[in-house]
């Protein structure tokens, strides 16, 4: 049981930071970015050259994978998705563009990065190990709490900053945030960056213990989405939620239903299924939008 | 007029090397040998080792005047195609293969794109060298398919007896991703391992193709405490960071897999964690690989910039189909020439050290010779490289 506990609470945290960056950019442009998986992996090559590579300190390593994912964010959102959502009124340009825009940076991937699999040199060695009942690498706890400390430094930023305050006019009513002086343009750029940058955060963290190759980024995406369909698309606190449910029923499948074959995910997308016929706005989502 | 000028030697230069390229394609006619198989996605690994092995071949044979098969010398052109691990992709391209008149294709990397494809290469008149295990594909009435590899049902049962042998292996656990070559060659390894006597204490446990984090998969197999956990149809993506959650978890034991694999993926995924683990590899190590060998390394780590080695057994295929028209130039266009000259085809190995031959096996397997006759080496990986533990043949 504890080992299920620590797995869960483990899974929760990333899957809550992957699904963070994917539901921000919803909420602000209504954009289902398909690419999300995409820059994960992005995110996951960086602090892999930067770390692995060139033996620049793990921290540096990870800034720059946020600094160039939040410059990638900032310069998709800037001429491609703001000169669509202006052009077209149909929301499946948006979500084309996006799937268009996965297709190209795995490509980039696969050019700048090859097709192997990469991996990077442990940044704590050892194992925590409670009488073979709980086993958990020190990598991973120290991942978990960066990945904990990361989402309340989000939230902060969400809640006390004039940046969070606008982002969160403009994700409640984009008009009216118009109306009241936000700039709106300014603003949607600065959320795509930063849902990009989570992205690239979370990567650049994860590439410690998954390690990182070409094809994780649609199976990412995927994820990413099931996390914010449970906790309600657009809802930053559903992403949140989304992840620790996702991450929880995960472990406990894996754990409870190993000898029956690989039926977790199954049971997963049934119960999603279940779920979202009888709230389909999720948890958090008000079914107004 | 200044401009004009510019426009002028423009216009030249474009048609002198466009003159140039000409002649230079009109050196040789052109053999089109095929490719068909995964390039993108969780497993474009797989592929890109085959196609990059093929084009550092092809681009070495064309580069030293091409290659002579009758009174013919050829430039050797790859036509690729990315079947994105998708049978109905794989049937798409074995068609655009047909449509381009090859008839050898390499691939695809998967049962059900090998299985889908047989329809089409067999009314098209095409052979197709999969890395797929299904015996089915190699048995009669089939036909044109010939196995590129060693098959996990050749392999497994060499490694379990040596490992029963000379580590006091007696238990062994399976794990296997959920999908159908994985999940095949697991039911082959646990029928192999209960034949020669071993103790199978887990087989159930399977894992999503895109998990990245293996500990919760594997942390039910840990309790059952195995001698030997085997990681059946273990994609090079995956093995390393299965290598870690296992010994993180504590296991001790032996850990093997009969896929081939990557010693720099292995390394910088699980480091040291990976010392004594076991796979199949081709000509890889120093004392097997031939010079020919080391500069087929060379060449694939120039044009690409690094070199894979799951390319050790990936890099026979193309050669066997050059070498075998080249014992019979009317098979060019005419698979049933090829297919009856396989039954005597041999030729040296130039890939490995000593005396080994090129040559087409599978009798025991599938009663007909539909197999390429790859030497079974099973390495192991120690401090960053493969070692040869043992190397055996493939009736």
């Amino acid at each position: 049981m504890e080992q299920i506990l620590a797995n869960g609470v483990y899974l929760g945290s990333q899957y809550a930071m992957i699904a963070l960056g994917l539901t921000l950019i919803f909420a602000l442009m209504n954009v289902l970015n398909f690419a999300h998986g995409q820059m994960y992996v992005i995110g996951g090559f960086v602090t892999y050259t930067f770390y692995g590579q060139w033996g620049v300190p793990f921290v540096l390593a990870l800034v720059m994978s946020c600094v160039t994912l939040a410059i990638l964010g900032a310069l998709i959102e800037r001429y491609l998705f703001a000169p669509v959502i202006k052009g077209s009124a149909r929301e499946e340009s948006t979500m084309l563009l996006a799937a268009g825009i996965a297709f190209l940076l795995d490509a980039l991937i696969l050019i700048i990065f090859g097709e192997k699999q990469r991996g990077v040199p442990k940044i704590v060695d050892g194992v925590f190990n409670y009488d073979f009942r709980l086993i958990m690498p020190y990598d991973r706890i120290l991942i978990c709490i960066l990945a904990i400390l990361s989402i309340v430094a989000f939230i902060g930023l969400m809640q006390y900053t004039k940046t969070g305050r606008a982002l969160r006019a403009l994700a409640q009513d984009r008009t009216a945030a118009q109306l009241m002086g936000v700039n709106v343009d300014r603003y949607s750029m600065i959320g795509f960056a930063l849902g990009a940058m989570l992205a690239g955060l979370v990567g650049g963290l994860l590439v410690t213990i998954t390690g990182v190759n070409l094809g994780m980024g649609g199976p990412t995406s995927i994820k990413a989405f099931m996390m914010v369909m449970i906790g309600g698309a657009g809802v930053i606190s559903g992403a949140i939620w989304g992840g620790i449910i996702l991450g929880f029923m995960e472990a406990i499948g894996l754990a409870v239903l190993s000898q029956y074959g690989d039926i977790t995910y199954l049971l997963i997308f049934i119960s999603l299924m279940i779920f979202l016929a009888i709230r389909p706005q999720g948890l958090m989502g008000k079914p107004w939008g | 007029m200044q401009r004009r000028s510019l426009m002028k030697s423009a216009l030249t230069a474009a048609t002198l090397t466009a003159l140039a390229a000409t002649a230079a394609f009109a050196e040789n006619p052109v053999l089109k040998i095929g490719f068909v198989g995964v390039t993108s996605g969780p497993a474009a690994a797989w592929g890109i080792s085959n196609q990059r092995s093929m084009e550092a071949r092809a681009a070495w044979i064309n580069e030293t005047g091409g290659y002579t098969i009758g009174d013919t010398t050829y430039d050797i052109e790859i036509v690729s195609f990315d079947d994105q691990k998708d049978p109905k992709r794989a049937i798409a391209g074995m068609e655009k293969m047909a449509q381009e008149g090859i008839h050898y294709v390499v691939g695809p990397n998967v049962d059900d794109g090998a299985a889908a494809v047989r329809p089409v290469a067999e009314a098209n008149g095409i052979m197709y060298f999969p890395y797929a295990f299904p015996k089915s594909l190699y048995q009669a009435p089939a036909s044109n398919a010939v196995l590129g590899m060693v098959a996990n049902y050749q392999s497994g049962p060499a490694i379990y007896k040596y490992l029963m042998e000379e580590k006091g292996v007696k238990t062994v656990a399976f794990i296997a991703a959920n999908e159908s070559d994985p999940l095949s060659q697991r039911d082959g390894g646990v029928e192999a391992a209960t034949s020669l006597g071993m103790e199978v204490v887990s087989s159930n446990v399977t894992y999503q193709v895109d998990t990245t984090d293996f500990t919760p998969v594997l942390t039910p197999i840990m309790r059952t405490r195995p001698d030997l956990l085997v990681l059946s149809g273990v994609s090079p993506a995956n093995a390393p960071q299965l290598i870690r959650s296992a010994r993180e978890l504590g296991f001790e034991g032996v850990i093997s897999t009969e896929t081939a694999q990557d010693a720099g993926v292995l390394a910088e995924g699980a480091g040291d964690l990976a010392n004594g683990f076991i796979s199949v590899g081709g000509a890889s190590t120093p004392e097997l690989a031939s010079p020919m060998m080391k500069e087929f390394v060379q060449r694939y780590t120039d044009m690409f910039g690094e070199y894979n080695d799951e390319s050790n057994t990936k890099v026979y295929a193309l050669e066997y189909i050059l070498e075998t028209l080249k014992a019979d130039p009317s098979a060019i266009d005419n698979v049933d020439t090829f297919q009856a000259t396989m039954d005597t085809f041999e030729a040296p190995n130039p890939y490995m050290n000593g005396d080994a031959k090129l040559r087409y096996v599978g009798m025991s397997s599938f009663g007909q010779k539909r197999q390429v006759a790859v030497p079974l080496v099973v390495n192991v990986y120690q401090d960053g490289k493969f070692e040869t533990l043992f190397v055996a043949e493939v009736d």
